[in-house]
């Protein structure tokens, strides 16, 4: 079928203009920020000898798989399988040549499974994996997150149903195995591919590097070669260790800070998609929330071309370190003219610039004004606290958190960082078994209600592609043979395979397709009025 | 840069000696400062039992 998934009755922008204020033109406006989060989850078969994480990954998602299977409940089998024909991982942000090599990342021969609310659930090189639906506002991106977190403890329970007695699957949601092993949290922004990708790293590197003081996830000591307990006994960050160069397309070997992975999983000649891999896992939805929203609205400045310039920092890498080593957020970091300044300054900066931008322009881009407001205001909030005491947001970040609970056992108990206590407490934070989680236990504050998270594990996003990706695979699983994030094939009998591509991110909404979908009985009635 | 950067607090004063290597220690109030003693009469019940063995067991390699 040659019809681009475009039914003609609603046109949705994907481009807005407004007329400059100056010069009366029209000028273009930065792009919706349409975003998705993958999380690596760490896995621990305990009891179970030299276990073969490959193996209890593909036992935990098959476990999951088969218990909707057997549901036969809220919604058909999501048993379909991803479609790899669109993957090109390997291709660089920057031009440069693709390392057909690098092809073999892709597994596929590993359970890797599309669910009815559009997420992909696989097993990514040793880990389980769940890439969240496309969210089209920040706040979705929590709720999709925490729903995350919830199909993760239920596959628990599934998998450990089926095993012997006394063996146990555990998954937690960090980033590293404290050995010098990490594994990744990546978040991924859409944007406007005529934006100079050199623009994009310039000006989005200080974020990264700074916006680590709300977005650590916390660590007890540090995985880099040479630096003791005693230099680092606590870091805000999982990931920080494990960054070597500025700009670069790996993820395993050599982290860059921006990382140049140019695979859209959209139409490439309007977008690209920034793959952002210098991310914790966040357990809180406040730090969830302000990895991504502010990230979303610099992006948008950036794609405005509103910051004409940025501070220039003398050593990204060794600032990402710096930073994540300053519990006190008080050490200048040193910049390329000379000068100095620390992360929480450089945060004051770019949120005073995006205060600007959203008077100016809006919020459209990252949702509307509501969440927008709820961005701006969270992220002054933040930096208020920890400018003036970090402690008092142990009910908001993790990193905090994560510090006031194991240096307040450490005092009672009189304890070395070095302990392997405090080493398991860093740890055990992050085990996502309810009765096992340390950070469930101290109280943080949600932003997303758990029966609206329900809901999420199985009903897609309303306003954007995942709404067709996922209504579809909940009334025509069966004549679905494939599905991926910019295309579906369908499988309907007499004709051969029908691919219905899904090139624009902002298309197939509820407001779009919800009607056509209702309206069609069968998956050929679709696909003759998507082709009509 | 845009034109109008809007500050949202004067600039920090500070000196660069100034450095402090933990976070204050001001616990604010006496309510989290309960809620931690709380948690911290119970939290043994839930930690892992035998920490060394579960730190060194912890392996997760082939990471992103």
């Amino acid at each position: 079928m040659n019809s681009r998934f475009a039914p003609r009755h609603v046109q949705v922008p994907i481009r807005v203009t407004v007329n400059d204020l100056e010069t009366g033109r029209e000028r273009p406006m930065a792009l919706r920020k349409i975003i998705g989060m993958e999380t690596e989850f760490g896995i621990f078969h305990r009891r179970a000898g030299d276990s073969n994480p490959i193996a209890a990954s593909s036992l935990l998602i098959n476990a999951y798989i088969n218990s909707l299977d057997r549901s036969g409940t809220a919604s058909p089998i999501p048993r379909v399988g991803w479609d790899f024909v669109d993957e090109t991982p390997a291709n660089d942000a920057r031009g440069l040549n693709i390392f057909a090599a690098m092809s073999s990342e892709v597994e596929t021969h590993l359970v890797n499974a599309v669910l009815t609310n559009g997420a992909r659930y696989y097993v990514d090189h040793a880990h389980p994996e769940l890439s969240t639906p496309e969210c089209a506002d920040p706040l979705t991106v929590v709720l999709y997150d925490r729903a995350a977190e919830m199909i993760l403890v239920e596959s628990m329970r599934q998998a450990n149903a089926a095993l012997p007695e006394g063996e146990e699957i555990v998954v937690y949601k960090n980033n590293s195995d404290r050995k010098g092993n990490s594994y990744g949290t990546h978040e991924n922004y859409l944007m406007d591919r005529t934006t100079p990708f050199s623009r994009v790293v310039a000006q989005v590197m200080p974020h990264f590097v700074t916006r680590q003081i709300y977005t650590g996830a916390g660590k007890v000591g540090s995985e880099a070669v040479g630096i003791s307990s005693q230099q680092v006994p606590f870091q805000l960050t999982q990931r920080a260790d494990f960054f070597e160069e500025q700009v670069g397309l790996e993820t395993t070997l050599k982290r860059p800070i921006v990382n140049t992975r140019d695979e859209p999983h959209a139409d490439a000649k309007k977008y690209r998609r920034l793959h952002v891999i210098v991310g914790d896992a966040n357990l809180s939805q406040v730090s969830t929330f302000l990895k991504v929203g502010p990230t979303a609205l610099v992006l948008c400045m950036i794609e405005d071309g509103y910051l004409d310039r940025t501070f220039v920092l003398e050593d990204p890498v060794l600032a990402m370190r710096q930073v994540s080593y300053d519990l006190s957020l008080r050490r200048p970091l040193g910049l390329s003219d000379g000068g100095s300044i620390t992360a929480l300054d450089m945060q004051w900066e770019y949120l005073g610039w995006a205060r600007g931008y959203a008077e100016e322009r809006g919020l459209e881009c990252i949702g509307g004004e509501a969440v927008g407001s709820a961005v701006l205001q969270r992220w002054e909030e933040v930096l208020t606290k920890l400018e003036t005491d970090p402690m008092q947001l142990a009910d908001q970040l993790d990193w905090v958190a994560k510090y006031r609970l194991i240096n307040g056992y450490r005092e009672r108990h009189d304890l070395r960082w070095s302990d392997a206590r405090m080493a398991a407490m860093d740890l055990q934070y992050h085990d996502l078994r309810p009765t096992k989680s340390l950070f469930s236990r101290l109280g943080v504050e949600t932003l997303v209600k758990d029966a609206d998270a329900l809901i999420a594990v199985s009903e897609p996003p309303e306003d954007t592609r995942a709404y067709f990706r996922g209504k579809c695979l909940q009334k025509w699983a069966d004549d679905i043979v494939a599905a991926n994030w910019d295309s579906m094939v369908f499988d309907i009998g007499d004709d051969p395979l029908r691919r219905v591509p899904m090139m624009e991110p902002t298309r197939g909404t509820k407001a779009h397709v919800g009607s056509l979908l209702a309206e069609c009985e069968t998956s050929s009635e679709l696909l003759r009025r998507l082709g009509s | 840069m845009p034109e109008r950067t809007q500050k949202q607090r004067p600039a920090p004063q500070r000196s660069d000696e100034a450095i402090i290597d933990a976070p204050a220690k001001s616990e604010t109030g006496e309510k989290l400062k309960a809620d931690l003693d709380d948690l911290l009469d119970e939290i043994d019940d839930v930690l892992e039992t035998n920490a060394e063995d579960f730190v060194k067991s912890y392996i997760q390699k082939g990471g992103q």
